[in-house]
C-alpha cells in the first residue's frame, strides 16, 4: 500500500500522544499530574503515587548514550537494507531512557556518555520514529 | 520435615524424561511434549493416570490434552508460570506450593516444541503479549530479537567492567565440550575460542556462537510429594530451596536502572536461605544459556562472584567438569536443545542420581536457574536423598 515493510506500532489511548508528538517534531514524555514524575514508556498509572493523571511535557531531546548494539543479522526482512545499524540506549536528562537507532554516528564514535540528540525520521505518512545524531 | 510456610523439601523429582533432540522434525509439538511426560512418568515407575497436577510450559500443551491423552480421571490442579525460560524453574516452586497444601501428590511439568521445524524463535516473539511494550516502542526501531535486546547489557557490562568477547567465548566452549560428550545432543563438534571469534556477528557483542539453538523434541520432570517419593522406582532428589525473581522494569530493559543485573539476583538469596547451604556446597550448577552473556550474568547473581567479575570467573575452563563450577554439563541451550530450561533440570537431576552422561564426580548438591522474557529468573536448590 504504502511501500512501508518493517514493523509499525499499535498505539493505545494512552500512548497516541507520544506517536502524535513525534509526527509533529516533538519529543513528549508522560508526566505524573499529581507528583510530576516522568515515566516512560507511556502507561496508565504512576509508580510513585498511583495517580491516573496525566500530562505530557516536551523533553529537551537532548541525552548521553548509556548502552548499544551493532545489528548484523536481520530478524525482520523489512530491516535487511539497514544492515548494519547502531541501536542506542539513550539517557535523558529527564531521568528515563530511550531506544533509537543512530543516524551520522560512526561505530568507532559509541561510548558510554556519548552526547546525542533526538532527530525525527518520518519514515510513512503517518508515522515518525526518532534516531540520535551526534549532539 | 520443614514446616510452616517454606517450602523446604516439600517434595522431590521423582522422574525425568526427554525425547531425542532435533535439529529438522516433521512431528507435532505435542506428540514431543506427550513423548517427554511418557518417558518422565515411566522414569518416576507411575502410570500417565496417576498424574494429578499439570504445569505444562505456554505456548503448548494444555490441561485438556493430557486428560484426553493420558486417561487422567481426577485431575486437581493446571497452571502455567509465564516467566518464558524462567518459566520451567519458576513452577517447581508453583508444584511444591500445591503439593504442600495436600492438592496434589504427582506433579507434571512439560515441554514439547518445534523451534528448528516451527515457527522460528526469532520471529515468534513479536506475538507474545508480555512483549506488548517493546513490541510497539522497541521493535518499529529495528530492535526485534533477544540478541539484540540482551546485547546492551553485555555491551553495557563491557564498558563498566571490562568484560571481554573471549571471556564469553568461554562459555560456549566449555558447554560443547559437554554436548560432545552426550548421546543425545544436536551440537556435538568440539569449537575453540577462535571459532567463537570468527563466527559471524549478529548484534554486537554476541557473536553467533553467543547464542542458543532453534531445536525439536520435548522435555518433563514429575514432582512427588515427600511421602510418596519415598517408595518410588529412582533414588528422590530433594528440592531444598526454591524461589522466582523478577527484575526491575520487566517490560522493557532500556527502562531498568541496572542493566547488569537480572530477575535472578531477587530470587537467589531467598533460595539460598531456604536449602541453608552456601556457595561452597554447590557442587553442579545448571545455568540458563540462551545466549553466553546470561549465564555469566547470572553467576554474578547467584553471588559466586561479585557484579563485574563474572568474566574473570568463567575463564580458563572453570565451567568445565573439573573447573570450579561445573556448569551446564549437559550442553545446555547452546549446544544440546534448546528446551527452555526443562532440559537443565532434567540434567541436574540425573547428576544428583548419579547417572549423568558427563557426571561430575560424587555430585551431592547442586543448582538450576532459570532465565527469561526481559529478565524474569528462577533458581532451585537441590540435594540427593
Amino acid at each position: 500500500m504504502d511501500g512501508y515493510d518493517k514493523l509499525v506500532p499499535s498505539p493505545t489511548p494512552e500512548t497516541q500522544p507520544y506517536w502524535d508528538g513525534l509526527n509533529e517534531g516533538r519529543l513528549r514524555l508522560q508526566c505524573c499530574a499529581d507528583c510530576g514524575k516522568i515515566r516512560h514508556y507511556p502507561r496508565p498509572v504512576c509508580d510513585a503515587c498511583w495517580s491516573m493523571n496525566v500530562d505530557w511535557v516536551n523533553a529537551s531531546g537532548r541525552g548521553t548514550v548509556h548502552s548499544w548494539t551493532i545489528t548484523h543479522y536481520a530478524f525482520h526482512p523489512g530491516f535487511k537494507g539497514d544492515l548494519p545499524y547502531i541501536l542506542l540506549t539513550v539517557d535523558l536528562p529527564e531521568g528515563v531512557r530511550m531506544n533509537a537507532q543512530a543516524r551520522g554516528i560512526d561505530a568507532s564514535q559509541l561510548r558510554v556518555g556519548l552526547p546525542v540528540v533526538v532527530a525525527f525520521d518520518r519514515v510513512k505518512d503517518d508515522l515518525t520514529l526518532p534516531v540520535f545524531e551526534a549532539g | 520435615m520443614a514446616m510452616g510456610s517454606s517450602l523446604r523439601e516439600a517434595g522431590a523429582i521423582t522422574g525425568v524424561g526427554e525425547t531425542k533432540y532435533l535439529r529438522g522434525t516433521d512431528r507435532s509439538a505435542l506428540s514431543f511434549q506427550l513423548e517427554a511426560s511418557l518417558n518422565a512418568i515411566r522414569d518416576a515407575g507411575l502410570k500417565p493416570s496417576d498424574i494429578d497436577g499439570l504445569i505444562p510450559y505456554g505456548h503448548g500443551a494444555v490441561a485438556e490434552d493430557f486428560i484426553t491423552n493420558f486417561g487422567i480421571k481426577d485431575l486437581r490442579f493446571s497452571a502455567t508460570t509465564p516467566m518464558g525460560g524462567a518459566s520451567a524453574v519458576a513452577s517447581i516452586q508453583c508444584a511444591l506450593a500445591v503439593i504442600q497444601a495436600g492438592i496434589c501428590n504427582h506433579v507434571l511439568l512439560s515441554l514439547g516444541r518445534t523451534g528448528y521445524s516451527g515457527g522460528r524463535i526469532g520471529t515468534r516473539v513479536q506475538q507474545m503479549p508480555q512483549f506488548r511494550v517493546i513490541g510497539e516502542f522497541e521493535m518499529p526501531l529495528g530492535a526485534i530479537a533477544p540478541a539484540q535486546l540482551y546485547a546492551p547489557m553485555a555491551r553495557r557490562h563491557m564498558e563498566l567492567y571490562g568484560t571481554t568477547s573471549r571471556q564469553l567465548a568461554e562459555i560456549a566452549v566449555t558447554t560443547r565440550y559437554h554436548a560432545s560428550l552426550q548421546t543425545n545432543a544436536t551440537m556435538k563438534n568440539p569449537i575453540t575460542i577462535e571459532d567463537h571469534q570468527s563466527s559471524r556477528m549478529i548484534s554486537d557483542p554476541l557473536h553467533l556462537l553467543d547464542c542458543s539453538l532453534e531445536s525439536d523434541g520435548g522435555a518433563a520432570v514429575v514432582i512427588s510429594a515427600l511421602d510418596r517419593a519415598k517408595d518410588m522406582a529412582k533414588r528422590p532428589i530433594m528440592v531444598m530451596g526454591v524461589a522466582e525473581g523478577h527484575p526491575d522494569s520487566p517490560s522493557a530493559i532500556t527502562q531498568r536502572p541496572d542493566l547488569t543485573t537480572l530477575g535472578l539476583a531477587k530470587a537467589a538469596p531467598k533460595a539460598f536461605a531456604m536449602a541453608g547451604v552456601t556457595h561452597s556446597d554447590i557442587d553442579v550448577a545448571e545455568v540458563y544459556d540462551c545466549f553466553t552473556y546470561i549465564v555469566m550474568c547470572q553467576l554474578e547473581d547467584l553471588g559466586f562472584c561479585k557484579k563485574g567479575e563474572g568474566g574473570a570467573f568463567v575463564q580458563d575452563g572453570a565451567l568445565g567438569l573439573n573447573g570450579r563450577l561445573p556448569v551446564n554439563t549437559h550442553g545446555g541451550l547452546l549446544s544440546q536443545a534448546h528446551m527452555a530450561g526443562m532440559n537443565h533440570i532434567v540434567e541436574l537431576a540425573r547428576q544428583l542420581r548419579g547417572e549423568a552422561a558427563a557426571q561430575v564426580p560424587d555430585a551431592e548438591i547442586g543448582l538450576v536457574t532459570g532465565y527469561g522474557d526481559m529478565g524474569d529468573g528462577a533458581l532451585a536448590i537441590m540435594r540427593r536423598a
